[in-house]
């Protein structure tokens, strides 16, 4: 396990979420050192997606307290937290590119609209990404004549083009079949360590933790019950552990065995 | 529900005057929203008059009124059923898929894809739409109106040895500037309250695909329904306001 990356980039203290009597986050708290990945491990429904929503407030948390690069996430008023949003990427589970525009227009959009960029600069972005994801041919596509794994890479390709500090995966490879899962979680690692982003990845899925964590936290029951590598908490003892991980070799086919 | 379409339009207040202003978004929109609408609007605005016209001849035959049939016609369409038909057409049409549309986008994340790029949202697909609608559906209702009253002008040539000059005169002398001007400005109001309900009922959706179905179909049938009842409010308004007219 490697903590010694640097100053703390996202610190978590506390944070509780409820929806009705259901409490989905009770009391998490952690922090993240800059460039360091972290896996937020836990079954579905834990509440890892509102974790990651609630960081950034697309969700409000009841309680509790969150600072990116310093700055109380949850004081800002609209204006300084679209200022930070600037500088955090995140990729949505089912990509969510804006289907009635192109893939060079999705790339475009947050570049046009929060830098003062001249078109031969957006052009060398884009061009940058789309070969970063090897996705340079889907430039004039739309989103409707993609794939799946193409979209997630489109999307990837859509969070980093700002050239965020932060990058926020919400179940990067739910969906895919094993070989693409396996291509994405190299990408998504590739381009960690090009573009020295620190990165927090919500996943259920074991080989894609096990290619891109260096440290892991699990949620169970909105609590998080276990922090350590990766490595260290698939061995443990631990019957919580040693059930759970069963459990996530047998969603990830085997292919751990 | 009313809350929530209250407290929408509150904040569509509160946005619609602060920068950046999404001047080419609104046109994309009213020229997009025209076009899909055009087609449907004119042929029903065509059947309307024709059907209006051959109605009102035998009754006004019946009372040897024959000769107020195209002003009779005229003030029917432009005051009353240009506008309402018009907009009860519009809201069919645009209401239910400006709520699909962002329904879409909600359930799949795309607008809280905006908001994470640092995008206002809101002002990006609500601000816009609203405005749009509420701006394109007079012009429509123009076109309507002049679509109409060629369909009756075909009824009545029917019926009656009639010149289109004569006829478009008759309908000029019967319909006064008190009949046109508060017929065409109350579709402001319904053009507004179709972008409302359309993108209320779309930004708000959940459930997923379900959410999508009821969020469209939802948009269709309140927007129509708050498009007669304030219909019913403008009127008593129109004639507290002009009440010399015809």
């Amino acid at each position: 396990m490697d903590l010694a990356h640097g100053e703390v980039m996202v610190e978590i203290k506390d944070l509780y979420k409820s929806f009705n009597s259901n409490t989905v986050l009770d009391g998490v708290s952690f922090t993240v050192t800059e460039a360091e990945n972290m896996i937020v491990f836990g079954r579905s429904g834990t509440g890892k997606s509102v974790l990651l929503k609630c960081m950034i407030r697309l969700m409000e948390p009841d309680a509790g307290s969150v600072f990116i690069q310093g700055k109380d996430v949850l004081k800002l008023d609209l204006k300084e937290l679209n200022e930070l949003r600037k500088d955090i990427g995140f990729l949505f589970q089912g990509a969510a590119l804006y289907d009635s525009m192109s893939v060079r227009e999705n790339l475009e959009f947050p570049l046009i609209r929060n830098f003062d960029l001249d078109k031969n600069e957006i052009d060398k972005r884009v061009h940058f990404v789309l070969e970063a994801v090897s996705l340079l041919e889907a430039i004039d596509k739309m989103p409707s004549e993609l794939s799946g794994g193409m979209k997630k890479r489109i999307g990837l390709a859509r969070s980093i083009i700002t050239k965020p500090k932060l990058m926020l995966y919400d179940e990067p490879t739910t969906g895919l079949d094993p070989i693409t899962s396996k291509e994405i979680s190299a990408l998504i690692t590739e381009l960690q360590h090009a573009l020295k982003m620190t990165s927090i990845v919500v996943t259920h899925d074991l080989l894609c933790a096990k290619i891109i964590a260096d440290r892991a936290i699990i949620l169970d029951g909105g609590k998080i019950v276990k922090e350590g590598s990766i490595n260290d908490l698939t061995t443990s003892n631990d019957p919580l552990l040693k059930n759970f991980f069963s459990d996530e070799i047998i969603e990830t086919n085997g292919s751990l065995k | 529900m009313i809350g929530g379409l209250s407290n929408f339009s509150v904040r569509f207040v509160k946005e619609v005057f602060l920068p950046p202003y999404e001047i080419e978004q609104v046109r994309k929109h009213m020229i997009e929203l025209g076009m899909k609408t055009l087609p449907i609007v004119g042929v029903t605005g065509f059947i309307i008059g024709l059907v209006i016209a051959m109605q009102l001849s035998p009754v006004l035959k019946r009372f040897g009124a024959e000769a107020f049939l195209p002003g009779s016609v005229g003030i029917s369409i432009v005051r009353e059923l240009g506008p309402v038909i018009c907009a009860l057409i519009f809201a069919g049409r645009v209401s239910s898929g400006i709520g699909a549309e962002l329904g879409s986008m909600r359930v799949t994340e795309q607008i809280d894809a905006m908001e994470v790029s640092g995008v206002n949202p809101f002002r990006y697909l609500v601000v816009t739409r609203i405005f749009a609608t509420t701006f394109i559906l007079p012009i429509l209702t123009v076109y309507v109106i002049f679509i109409s009253l060629i369909g009756a002008y075909i009824a009545v040539v029917l019926v009656q040895n009639m010149t289109w000059a004569y006829y478009i005169d008759r309908v000029i002398f019967a319909v006064e500037f008190g009949d046109a001007i508060p017929g065409v400005s109350k579709t402001f109001v319904f053009g507004f309250i179709v972008g409302l309900v359309g993108t209320y009922k779309g930004y708000t959706a959940e459930n997923g695909t379900e959410g999508v179905g009821k969020a469209s179909t939802s948009a269709v049938v309140v927007s129509s329904l708050l498009i007669l009842i304030f219909d019913m409010v403008l009127v008593k308004l129109t004639l507290w306001i002009w009440p010399t007219v015809k």
